[in-house]
């Protein structure tokens, strides 16, 4: 959170968007996809040698309703689609997609009938880690890339228009 | 007694050939009589243990032996041409089946043509042939007479093809699978 102004005593002056941002940046719960092996690494980089919650991914949720980042790590089969869509739609907003390894980004090595061709085509994906599989720095470089990005998000840049336009229909 | 000569001695007229591979016998049995001859091994010369069921699809291969065929008619065109024997049918079922007792395996083979695929399911025999069954339905379309639950294994139901048989596209055709599931 960069600190507008500090006057006197008790008092701290910021942006709404700016606060909002730190709180979801410094909370990005992971929903742990794993469906292949790269799921392995993933655990690995949430266990202990690694340790993702470092970053604020600190509650691994089991239900897609508590969390804020699908970590989609394995191959999805095209009989996995609709599963894959369906945990996406029930995720709350604002919600952000990291795939991980050659599967989940483009289908990998399995160019077949039974492999959806990277899940970009289903769902919208912030963070590609290539890699077969990507090493567990690979997915916390990528944690951190999120993390960027959703500081230099607007979080309140459709209510700010909105304002914008009543004040200038009003004048 | 070798296991050769006991398998012979159990399965009599139905054994239509019996190879062996580097130590891997493989016996060919008629197709209607699979039953018969699954139970008399299980029973007499106990393969008390079915490791697994799965399918063959030979379109190649007798496709390129054909096309050898042809070849070699061509160079001497004078010769009469060969009574054309009817081709083998296309596919094979394969039941690998163990011993516990004596740690023997055998293969058992069973030739399927493509315009009649229904098979007996062994299921009756070894209750662990329901699921390699319906993966064999899933991928080659064996239809298993007497599977209690014969639907897709792999793939999604309302797939249609078969895809491990050859002359399906490896990429596919295109599927997709959708699932309304506010009607389900
Ligand atoms: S990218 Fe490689 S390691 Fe990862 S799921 Fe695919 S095959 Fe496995």
């Amino acid at each position: 959170m960069n600190f507008q102004a500090i006057q006197g005593e008790g008092w701290l002056l910021t942006k709404a968007e700016q606060l909002i941002n730190w709180g979801r940046s410094r909370s990005p719960w992971p929903f742990p996809y794993g469906t292949a092996c790269c799921g392995i690494e993933l655990m690995c980089a949430l266990a202990s040698g690694y340790d993702m919650a470092r970053f604020g991914a600190e509650r691994v949720a089991f239900t897609p309703r508590q969390c804020d980042v699908l970590i989609e790590a394995g191959t999805i089969t095209k009989k996995m689609v609709p599963v894959l869509k369906r945990i996406y739609a029930q995720m709350a907003e604002p919600k952000w997609v990291i795939a991980v390894g050659a599967c989940a980004c483009t289908g990998g090595v399995f160019r077949t009938y039974s492999t959806q061709q990277g899940i970009g085509s289903v769902i919208p994906v912030d963070i590609y880690i290539p890699g077969c599989p990507p090493r567990p720095e690979g997915i916390l470089y990528a944690l951190l890339k999120l993390i960027d990005k959703i500081e230099a998000d607007h979080p309140l840049y459709k209510q700010r228009q909105k304002v914008v336009e009543a004040l200038e229909a009003g004048k | 007694m070798s296991l050769k000569e006991r398998i012979k001695e159990c399965l009599e007229e139905d054994l239509l050939e019996l190879t062996e591979f580097r130590g891997d016998l493989c016996v060919e049995v008629p197709k209607n009589r699979v039953l018969e001859v699954m139970s008399k091994l299980k029973k007499e010369a106990g393969f008390d243990f079915l490791s697994d069921v799965f399918g063959v699809d030979n379109l190649d291969l007798y496709a390129a032996k054909a096309k050898k065929a042809k070849k070699k008619t061509g160079e001497e065109e004078e010769e009469e041409p060969k009574k054309k024997e009817p081709p083998p049918p296309r596919f094979e079922v394969m039941y690998l089946l163990l011993s516990l007792s004596t740690n023997e395996r055998l293969q058992v083979k069973v030739r399927v043509p493509e315009d009649d695929m229904d098979v007996p399911s062994v299921t009756g025999i070894w209750r662990s042939a329901t699921w390699p069954e319906r993966e064999a339905f899933d991928m080659f379309g064996f239809r298993f007479k007497g599977h209690p639950n014969l639907r897709r294994l792999l793939m999604w139901d309302e797939f249609e093809d078969h895809p491990l048989r050859k002359d399906y596209p490896l990429e596919g055709k295109g599927e997709e699978r959708h699932l309304n599931y506010d009607t389900v």
